[in-house]
């Protein structure tokens, strides 16, 4: 343990390697990009606990109410829920090329995938905004205007208006969590049309690339135990 | 060693170049600054103006409780109070205290690295925080709110009309205030480590800095999407914790304890942080037992994920499941237990230099260990459904937090006073302070217990007048509370114009930020430290010292 680690730190010059995006508090550019990445996993792991509370009461509820869920489900499109997922899904592809691009110094490439991607994503959230109005319409919002009756077991109405509570809680903190990714596409594609990204920097496009992608995920478990649970 | 041709930072002058506070003075120098120094200094002001705003609150209620009749507040008024005082003292001081002000400061210092990782992130988490105080004090000027800190639904959802919604909303972007300085502290103790500082020479200050981190970034979130939905309930008129729907109100309280009970790690951790940094400084010793006292702040974080349900033992729960969790309380003592050991035994044939910072840690150990103990009590099932919601309870938690998180929060202050500003403190003003909060603090609580035993309910303005000679007892403790509490800020802030100058090192301790010029200069360190020695190596270290004294 006397040992004394030898560091790369040491032996780059300060003055050698002044990349301009090299933050002052970092010894060089390879430090810089571990921590930003770890930072994102640190926060990813904070967003799993985040919707894991959700999640958690959800289970519980699911178990105690399992007619009023199922009911609760069919009023759920799947087909949509389907496409949307697909949607999503390539999402997340264009979100990992642009990494690539970023990365190989691809410039008008990267700055193409992230518009794909947050066309895809805008295409989401506005399908999510067509079935929220059409559930409202129906009056299914959670409330004052929940008018809605199920008619052959009117004993399942308040459980599926607690389904709802449970659907509009879900969906639209993914939604919002969708709407600050897409605000920060905008912000990393204006960089990458700069020509900030380079194989020596490009961690900032990779941590985005780790948000959407963890957002994506919680859709994959939110479609299933949403519209699929009958 | 191999160390010997390595240039060793401790014992060479820094040269004296501006420092942290004269590059700038202008306000939005302040304001828009990301050197975590100034963020800390920045949450220092922060969170004693907080402290001293959640202790008028403490301090109208003790008045209120002079007298068994109601007289001075009304039931309401004072229902808002004790609301108010819990959520300044729990979410506005306590939570960010020891964290935001001292780990901001010292932590990046203590590593070696010249910023935290991500300082522009740490200045948002200032501004959070602010954000946040800025809805509690909104809130105390409209009319406050009155369901207890802890937003107990289905009162504070359905039927309390004050003003609950921005109150949760308060508490809920503070929380990501929190987390965000968890995540900064994370990540520097991964990443920002000085060439040399491995896992096992960090300062035992790190790795319960890194322990309280964890348990912020894991709990705190369960906290924010529990009020999310409080929130959400309040808006819409219905919500999952409505029993007319089919709702539990019961999940409420354990979401919400899933939360608060690490979030009670989340307080006493950084404490402990400061109680060993301070123990082996003023015995000039190697904290005893470094690895079990390392290992136990990570044992803390994960047991305290485990406990939440004691508060619950008398909502409804079952009785199997009571077992369990009262069997799981038990365990939560006994890695707090080999921390109070190991510092002891530490002091153990020392030559203990009695400086305030160290009375503090005294006071810090003795009460610290009477917070627990009754805890045991309360983690005890059979014990806790005669003591529960009363002012037993009240006392158990205040000699956790007050005699154990705010003493260790005075030992810092005083202890990296000379660091942060330059200046000593007067020594003779801060021994009589420190002594005054340690009579006032015994003189407030102790009756507490006495008084919770025999049948006093917590959260009412009037009681039984048998009680009342132990509640004058108490309130005659708060008085003196308050004036070891205010001499601080007259004194300290005297020291800041006319206190002896500190030179870097005035307390002979072996620390990386004892090693820099008081105050620091802007990047903390004029060449990055390369670090050779294991922690708290004072054999070692006091001899270097004498040896380049002798050159
Ligand atoms: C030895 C470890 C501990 C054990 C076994 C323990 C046990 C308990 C129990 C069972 C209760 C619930 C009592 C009731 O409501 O009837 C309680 C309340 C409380 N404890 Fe502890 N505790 C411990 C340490 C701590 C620490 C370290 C803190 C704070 C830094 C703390 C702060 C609190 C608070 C704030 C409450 C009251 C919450 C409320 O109802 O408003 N405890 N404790
Ligand atoms: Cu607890």
């Amino acid at each position: 343990m006397s040992d004394i680690t030898v560091d790369s730190r040491e032996e780059t010059p300060h003055a050698h390697h002044h990349h301009p995006f090299l933050q002052h508090h970092f010894e060089d550019l390879g430090q810089q990009h571990e921590a930003s990445t770890l930072g994102m996993w640190v926060f990813v792991a904070q967003e799993i606990l985040f919707f894991g509370g959700i999640f958690a009461a959800y289970a519980i509820y699911r178990t105690m109410y399992p007619e009023a869920w199922s009911a609760g489900a069919h009023h759920q499109n799947w087909f949509i829920g389907a496409v949307n997922t697909a949607v999503l899904i390539g999402s997340s592809l264009t979100m990992a090329l642009a990494v690539w691009a970023a990365q190989t110094s691809r410039r008008m490439l990267t700055v193409w995938m992230l518009l794909a991607t947050l066309i895809l994503g805008s295409i989401f959230v506005g399908v999510k905004g067509y079935e929220y109005y059409d559930h409202i319409h129906h009056g299914l919002l959670p409330g004052q205007s929940f008018t809605y009756v199920h008619a052959e077991n009117p004993a399942l109405t308040p459980g599926i208006q607690l389904f709802m509570v449970f659907y509009f809680s879900m969906t639209g903190l993914h939604a919002l969590h969708m709407i600050v990714g897409a605000g920060l596409l905008l912000w990393f594609m204006y960089r990458a049309w700069r020509g900030d990204f380079g194989p020596e920097y490009y961690a900032p496009v990779e941590i985005m690339g780790l948000y959407w992608h963890f957002v994506d995920i919680v859709w994959i478990f939110l479609f299933p135990l949403l519209y699929l649970s009958h | 060693m191999t160390s010997q041709t390595l240039h060793d930072v401790r014992f060479s002058e820094p040269p004296r170049t501006r420092n942290y506070l004269n590059v700038d003075y202008g306000v939005f120098s302040w304001l828009l600054t990301r050197d975590h120094k100034r963020i800390g200094i920045l949450y220092l002001i922060s969170v004693t103006t907080m402290f001293f705003v959640g202790g008028f609150f403490a301090f109208m209620m003790r008045l209120e409780l002079l007298t068994p009749e109601g007289d001075l507040l009304t039931s309401d008024t004072y229902n808002k109070f004790f609301t108010l005082h819990g959520i300044v003292m729990i979410f506005f001081f306590l939570i960010p205290a020891i964290p935001g002000a001292l780990g901001n400061f010292i932590l990046p210092i203590m590593l070696g690295a010249k910023d935290l990782a991500f300082p522009r992130i740490n200045l948002l988490s200032w501004y959070l925080y602010t954000i946040g105080a800025i809805f509690g004090v909104y809130v105390i000027v409209t009319g406050g709110v009155d369901t207890g800190w802890t937003f107990y639904t289905p009162f504070s959802t359905q039927y309390s009309n004050t003003k609950v919604f921005a109150t949760t909303l308060g508490a809920f972007i503070t929380g990501f205030s929190s987390i965000l300085t968890g995540l900064n502290f994370i990540v520097t103790t991964h990443r920002m480590r000085a060439p040399g500082l491995t896992w096992f020479r960090l300062p035992l200050f790190v790795w319960s800095m890194y322990a309280t981190s964890v348990i912020i970034m894991l709990a705190t979130p369960v906290l924010a999407i529990t009020l999310v939905l409080l929130m959400v309930e309040r808006t819409l008129g219905v919500g999952i914790f409505d029993p007319t729907i089919g709702g539990d109100p019961v999940l409420y309280q354990h979401l919400f304890w899933f939360y608060s009970h690490p979030a009670v790690y989340i307080m006493i951790l950084p404490a402990m942080a400061v109680i060993s940094e301070c123990v082996a400084a003023f015995t000039r010793k190697r904290v005893f037992g470094y690895t079990f006292v390392a290992y136990s702040s990570l044992a803390i974080a994960f047991l305290s994920f485990l406990v939440w349900a004691h508060h619950l033992f008398v909502a409804g729960i079952s009785l199997y499941s009571a077992m369990i969790f009262s069997f799981a309380s038990m365990l939560v003592a006994v890695p707090s237990a080999i921390k109070i050991f190991n510092w002891t035994a530490t002091m153990y044939h020392a030559s203990v230099s009695w400086q305030t910072p160290m009375l503090y840690v005294m006071g810090f150990i003795g009460l610290f260990t009477i917070g627990g103990v009754t805890g045991l009590f309360l983690g005890a099932l059979g014990i806790d459904v005669h003591v529960h919601d009363t002012y037993f309870v009240v006392s158990h938690f205040h000699y956790i937090m007050v005699g154990g998180t705010v003493m260790a929060y005075l030992a810092g202050i005083h202890y990296w006073w000379p660091k942060i500003t330059g200046r000593m403190y007067p020594e003779w003003w801060a021994r009589l302070s420190a002594l005054l909060v340690f009579v006032g603090f015994n003189l407030t609580f102790f009756p507490q217990f006495i008084v919770g035993y025999v049948g006093m309910p917590r959260r009412y303005h009037a009681y039984a007048p048998e009680f009342q000679v132990l509640n004058v007892l108490s309130t005659a403790g708060a008085t003196v509370l308050a004036v070891g509490y205010l001499l601080p800020m007259i004194y300290l802030i005297w020291s800041l114009f006319y206190g002896r100058k500190a030179g870097s090192n005035p307390w002979g301790a072996v620390g990386l930020e004892w090693a820099t010029t008081s105050p620091p200069p802007l990047e903390n360190f004029h060449e990055t430290p390369v670090v050779t020695w294991e922690a708290y190596d004072y054999p070692a270290f006091l001899k270097a010292m004498r040896e380049t004294q002798h050159v």
